[in-house]
């Protein structure tokens, strides 16, 4: 019985520590991931944003990805310039192999020229994507227009 | 059934935590028949919960008649398609616990036990969603479709 409970205790403190390694991930801000090539984002029927656009990655069966969903949504409409684009994994099981997504929400912050510049997994809180946001300058972007090299 | 639009997003949580307790027992049986049969009755709420979502186990209809009455009204309401595939994996889990049992490796009903444990307390606790972490790993690997 002793062995039995040992493992008990061992069990029990391994998934808190699961626990709190994985809540501090959630929605975490993280530099973009290596892409060889650049993603040809209008060919899979994603409309760039002119400054930034969140492209998220979700599924029917992700829970998390429908409070994603709701503050990117808010964060957009109230930025003419920020866009947020909802893809299904089921639909473009070719661009998540591409783009190494293993998780949803997964949502990679992509600016005006199709660069992802961050990228978030894991339910995505307006603090975090606001965050994210302040990683694409503005007054660069609105300044020059479209002049960005 | 009423067709709603949702479910509570506390049930399922409230279910899984009453899960985790049942689990962390069979872990504390051991590799013993008690914590086969154990292991056996959770699989069959799985069963349950994955045929009829979770809000359809007798742990949904615990937290409808105890729990439920006694909180205030959801801020919101829950898709039912994420925690009913958490049951799936969880009737996934234990089912291997289980046969590999009757089969007589004892041994494999405590681990299969302790795996469902991880999921079901996290899922309680920090609300940790299967659904999120595993569909596009299993689409991925070619072993569900769409």
């Amino acid at each position: 019985m002793l062995g039995q409970v040992i493992a008990l205790v061992v069990l029990v403190l391994g998934t808190a520590a699961l626990g709190v390694w994985w809540s501090a991930r959630q929605g975490a801000v993280r530099a973009p991931r290596e892409t060889p090539v650049g993603v040809d984002w209008a060919s899979s029927g994603i409309a760039l944003a002119d400054r930034v656009t969140f492209v998220q990655f979700s599924a029917e069966v992700c829970a998390a990805c429908r409070s994603t969903s709701r503050v990117l949504g808010g964060l957009t409409r109230s930025a003419a310039d920020v866009g947020h684009r909802e893809l299904l994994v089921d639909d473009h099981l070719d661009l998540v192999r591409s783009l190494g997504v293993l998780r949803t929400p997964t949502v990679l912050v992509v600016d005006g020229g199709g660069q992802e510049v961050a990228r978030m997994s894991g339910v995505v809180s307006d603090t975090q994507a606001r965050q994210a946001l302040s990683r694409i300058p503005a007054a660069v972007a609105e300044a020059d227009g479209e002049g960005q090299s | 059934m009423s067709v709603s639009k949702g479910i509570d997003p506390r049930g399922p949580r409230v279910g899984a935590s009453i899960t985790a307790v049942l689990l962390a027992a069979v872990v504390l049986l051991g590799a013993s028949t008690a914590g086969l049969w154990l292991l056996t009755f959770i699989m069959l709420s799985f069963v349950l919960g994955t045929l009829r979502g979770a809000e359809g186990s007798w742990q949904g209809m615990l937290f409808k008649k105890f729990v439920r009455p006694r909180l205030s009204p959801p801020g919101e309401l829950e898709d039912r398609r994420p925690p009913r595939f958490a049951q799936g994996v969880g009737l996934f889990v234990t089912a291997v616990g289980v046969l590999l049992g009757f089969f007589g490796v004892l041994p494999a009903v405590p681990i299969a036990a302790a795996v469902a444990f991880v999921a079901a307390a996290l899922n309680a606790v920090v609300g940790l969603c299967l659904g999120c972490e595993m569909y596009l790993l299993m689409r991925r690997a070619g072993l569900v479709r769409a």
